[in-house]
């Protein structure tokens, strides 16, 4: 990373002038470009991330804010700093927030799963679709994005209630005689999440479905696989990059989930954004909130980062 | 009782009572209103290398991914040993085939690629991967098994998607275009490769390539194909000197064309008005032709002898001034300009001439046989 001037990408007449500026202080284009998204990743999250893990160090008191502070001048005028770990110490010994972190994950793993299976399914059929059909349905697929999203949530209460849509038409139909209880539920949660969700899943897996050539396939049909053989031995492995982008960006809003459970979810489905949202607005313990907050993060950023090391590792070999 | 008994078991095709072991009926295929193969028949042997030649877009791939059972026939009937191929997907068919993209899985490496279709015979892991590396070792790339595909050069990978579509050792091998990204060399070996394993393991090959040299050396027929249509069907020989048109004259090897009209008919021989040639050319008497017909000759430009003084036993003389010499090792080509203004190309072995060679802006004499013009009527 060394000076600009030798840099032909930086060469054109506009840039000379400030690359070589750039250079004299030690900066190339290249820097430069990498230091947008730098600066981005800085101010919107690793300086939250900071203030976070802060508040998550002190204790929490009837005050604004409501957390003491960090330091503190002593009578003597010596400076004391004032961290504790006491928030993550009661994280784990009150059995509430690992059964919370528990429940988020299987919560958020299910959903997943089930995004996955169906929305698989239905990239593949929309990536397949000659080309006119192929840009309506994926319209379809972009649609629930304009409406608001509170509004999709509370239209399915209307389908889950006991005197919703979905009883009503079970009970007509005679399948069913007395109401099922589906709102307030698990089940009512995993709904939400899959509905919500599944775009993100269907678009990435599109895109990555569409570049799968025809050749391919035929190459193992003519080395004689049969369909569901191909599917399993060429279709999903090429597609590995677009399953693991989809779920990841079903996954990671899921498990921090808090509306759809809060809206659709009965009081024991236990889930960690409720538990934060308790934590900062009914007990007001920010403190513990943070701490919370800052677990949470960890446990969705580190599969993330070895997902991403395993992949890099399979790229280089 | 001019062929000896023996032609007939070499060259099947030469007994018309022999059932070809694939019978192409009558083939059609559309897209669209747009028709790239149009009622194709065709039998090929079992044994064959038989050579589907013709120029880009004429629907040779198509023809062949009909074979391999990626497209449907719009009409007709696809027979192999005697089997209907209608309703038999492609996975079991006894056919394998090397794409013209190579459609080499991207995620595997190359002895993954290789030993797919054992694999997918139930054979075992270890034998399939043992077979794997024999067949690489023959392609020459014996090191190369554990890349993946996009570390390969254009050639390499030509050669693992012809291992990959070799090692089944199926009843009927499709190749399109095998060769096209291999340098001479190479390419001149792995012709005789493909020939090796054509005589020792008797499969059947079809072979789609633009290369007509490539065409002459392999195989034991060639199908010229033009426009969806197959022209001709024979042996390389065959076709080299009586091409059925101008159109397959022209593709193989190059070729002097001349327009000419039928003029008279001499018990001994016909005469042909050719304006082009500065008079009349004489060639054997043939049927089928009427007076004032307009035919064509297609004249080999080797079939043609340059001379400085007019041969006396010559019945063909032509007169020219040569423009233009080239040296290719073991002849020599040039282009003579005929007197009637007409250009034509004549190439000469070398260690014919004695003397002094013959050279740029020479008068000429230009002679040929009278059964070196070949009268075409198409
Ligand atoms: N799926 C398809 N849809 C429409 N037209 C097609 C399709 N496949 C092939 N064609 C057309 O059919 C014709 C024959 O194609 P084909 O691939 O058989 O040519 P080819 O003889 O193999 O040519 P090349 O030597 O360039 O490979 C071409 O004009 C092509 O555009
Ligand atoms: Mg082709």
């Amino acid at each position: 990373m060394s000076a600009a001037p030798g840099n032909p990408l930086t060469r054109s007449a506009p840039w000379r002038g400030t690359a070589r500026v750039f250079g004299w202080l030690g900066i190339s284009g290249r820097t430069l470009v990498i230091a947008i998204p730098m600066l981005w990743l800085l101010v919107f999250f690793l300086v939250p991330f900071f203030v976070l893990g802060r508040i998550s160090l002190a204790e929490a008191i009837i005050a604004r804010p409501p957390y003491t502070p960090l330091w503190e001048r002593d009578a003597d005028g010596t400076l004391q700093i004032i961290a504790t770990l006491e928030n993550y110490r009661w994280l784990m010994e009150d059995r509430l927030y690992a059964n919370a972190y528990l429940s988020s994950i299987r919560i958020a793993v299910v959903s997943t799963i089930f995004a996955l299976l169906i929305g698989y399914p239905m990239a593949y059929f929309i990536a397949r679709s000659p080309e006119p059909r192929r840009s309506i349905l994926l319209l379809l697929v972009i649609l629930p994005f304009w409406t608001s999203f509170l509004l999709r949530v509370y239209a399915w209460m209307g389908f889950l209630r006991r005197e919703g849509v979905i009883n009503n038409f079970l009970i007509w139909a005679g399948v069913i005689d007395s109401p099922l209880t589906m709102l307030q539920t698990d089940f009512a949660v995993y709904i939400g999440i899959v509905y919500t969700y599944l775009p993100f899943m269907i678009l990435p897996l599109y895109a990555n479905l569409t570049k799968l050539d025809d050749a391919h396939l035929e190459a193992a049909a003519d080395l004689g696989a049969s369909p569901m053989v191909t599917f399993f031995t060429v279709t999903l492995p090429l597609s590995l990059p677009g399953i693991v982008a989809g779920s990841m960006l079903v996954f990671i809003p899921a498990i921090g989930e808090y509306v759809i459970p809060a809206l659709l979810g009965g009081p024991d489905t236990l889930m960690i954004g409720r538990v934060l949202w308790d934590e900062f607005f009914s007990s007001r313990d920010w403190p513990v909130a943070s701490a919370v907050a800052i677990v949470m993060l960890v446990l969705v950023v580190a599969p993330i980062m070895w997902l991403q090391s395993v992949q890099n590792r399979r790229e280089l070999k | 009782m001019s062929e000896p008994q023996i032609a007939a078991d070499t060259r099947p095709w030469r007994d018309p009572a022999r059932q070809p072991f694939i019978e192409i009926r009558n083939i059609t295929k559309r897209f669209g209103d747009f028709t790239a193969v149009n009622d194709v028949s065709l039998g090929i042997h079992r044994g064959e290398l038989f050579c589907l030649l013709g120029g880009s877009g004429c629907g040779k791939s198509t023809l062949l991914r009909m074979l391999a059972g990626f497209e449907t026939p719009t009409e007709g009937a696809i027979l192999i040993d005697g089997q209907d191929m209608g309703r038999v997907p492609p996975d079991r068919r006894p056919t394998n085939m090397m794409f013209q993209s190579y459609a080499l899985f991207p995620h595997m490496t190359v002895e993954k690629n290789v030993a797919y279709g054992l694999l997918r015979e139930g054979m075992s892991r270890r034998e399939a991967y043992a077979r794997a590396a024999e067949m690489l070792k023959m392609v020459k790339l014996e090191s190369f098994g554990r890349r993946k595909p996009h570390q390969l050069s254009g050639g390499q990978r030509q050669r693992v998607a012809l291992a990959r579509a070799l090692i089944k050792q199926p009843k009927v091998l499709l190749l399109d275009e095998p060769l096209g990204a291999l340098d001479k060399k190479l390419r001149e070996e792995t012709q005789f490769e493909l020939i090796r394993i054509q005589e020792t393991l008797g499969v059947t090959f079809i072979v789609v390539t633009h290369d007509q040299d490539e065409a002459m050396t392999l195989a034991t027929r060639i199908g010229v194909m033009r426009d969806g249509v197959i022209e001709q069907v024979g042996e390389p020989r065959e076709i080299y000197e009586n091409p059925k048109s101008r159109f397959v004259a022209d593709f193989i090897g190059s070729v002097n064309l001349f327009e000419a009209t039928v003029e008279a008919a001499a018990p001994d021989m016909m005469r042909l008005a050719c304006p082009d040639a500065g008079g009349a050319v004489l060639v054997p008497p043939q049927t089928g032709l009427t007076r004032g017909q307009t035919v064509w000759g297609a004249l080999r430009p080797e079939r043609i002898t340059l001379s400085r003084d007019r041969p006396d036993s010559a019945r063909n003389v032509l007169r020219g001034t040569v423009e233009d010499v080239g040296y290719v090792g073991h002849m020599s080509t040039f282009r003579v300009v005929l007197d009637t203004g007409r250009m034509i190309r004549v190439t000469e072995p070398n260690n014919l001439r004695e003397g002094k060679p013959i050279s740029w802006d020479e008068r000429v004499w230009a002679s040929f046989r009278p059964e070196a013009f070949k009268v075409l009527t198409e």
